[in-house]
């Protein structure tokens, strides 16, 4: 399945997001996610279903102003 | 001492994390700062790195309040989404909420910004909102449930300070109850001494900082002006005057007469 992670196409295994976070080297690391826009909170992510063609956004702590 | 949101907090002077040139350059300036507020983002981050891991870590080990940015947002979809991860990300109701409309001067979008604000106050978010000095637009932030504002002082990273004294003076003196946080555009310490003789009650600070030759110094600095303007306030600043006033008596002065 081809998906767009963090703007850039991505081909994973998995339907389930916490599975593709894992394949994707995600495991265990304070991330935040949403799905084509829409937030995905960390207890939420087994029981969300990524399809062909989603957009997956996966940020972290970062230096702000 | 300044509450915000039912939190008080020792320090009048809010630092900015990015820009600094190395982690321990950021630690040793927010010492220097004697900050307790910081505030932090969210980027992408691939699998294969640990810069945002490391980086919170970093932040945990400074005993400081973390505040969210939604920085480079440039909707209220993308804002308000940003505001939900990092709430989850740094287990905080706070959030600067920024929704920029001008990509050369990083102005506020504040249609987009009250729009915003609506949603997560109605949510539960203690939102920040990164504003101008329009009176009706700070209005409108209130309404919607915001307890604290942060007007520009000027574009963001620009230094140029205090842009709009009059606005700024105007903001202030319309909400004298209202936490007020001049953040972004501050170059140097006068310009944070002077947002709290105005009656500001605190500023928030990065570039000015980071960016310095020395930032630790930098930042001892400004914590210095923010003290000393915070005590001027308190202590009453005379108005300023067109004409000279003299200052020694002319009662019984030799020669006259």
């Amino acid at each position: 399945m081809r998906i767009l992670v963090n703007g850039v196409w991505r081909e994973t295994a998995f339907a389930e997001l916490a599975a593709t976070l894992e394949e994707l080297g995600y495991g265990g690391r304070v991330v935040a996610t949403a799905v084509n826009g829409e937030f995905v909170a960390a207890e939420a992510r087994r029981r969300t279903a990524l399809a062909e063609g989603d957009r997956l956004e996966v940020l972290a702590p970062m230096q702000g102003g | 001492m300044l509450e915000v949101y039912g939190t008080p907090l020792r320090s009048r002077l809010l630092l900015g994390s990015a820009r600094y040139p190395s982690p321990a350059v950021l630690s040793a300036a927010v010492r220097a700062a004697r900050a307790d507020v910081v505030t932090v983002s969210l980027r992408r981050e691939s699998g294969g790195e640990r810069a945002g891991q490391a980086f919170w870590s970093l932040i945990r080990g400074l005993d400081v309040r973390v505040l969210p940015n939604t920085a480079g947002c440039h909707s209220v979809k993308e804002a308000v989404t940003t505001a939900h991860m990092a709430r989850e990300v740094f287990g905080t109701p706070w959030v600067k909420l920024e929704v920029i409309g001008d990509a050369d001067t990083l102005q506020p979008d504040v249609f987009g910004l009250l729009d915003a604000a609506r949603i997560l106050c109605a949510e539960g978010f203690e939102v920040f909102p990164y504003t101008t000095e329009d009176l009706v637009v700070a209005e409108r932030l209130l309404d919607a449930g915001c307890r604290v504002l942060m007007p520009w002082g000027a574009p963001i990273g620009s230094g140029r300070g205090l842009n709009n004294l009059y606005g700024l003076t105007a903001l202030r003196g319309r909400f004298p109850g209202v936490p007020l946080i001049v953040d972004a555009g501050l170059g140097v310490p006068s310009h944070a001494a002077q947002a709290l003789e105005l009656g500001f009650d605190a500023v928030l600070v990065n570039t000015a900082v980071a960016q310095a030759t020395d930032p630790v110094a930098m930042a001892g600095a400004f914590a210095l002006a923010v003290e000393a303007g915070y005590a001027a306030r308190r202590a009453g600043p005379i108005e300023a005057r067109d004409f000279a006033v003299p200052s020694t008596p002319v009662v019984g002065q030799a020669f006259r007469g």
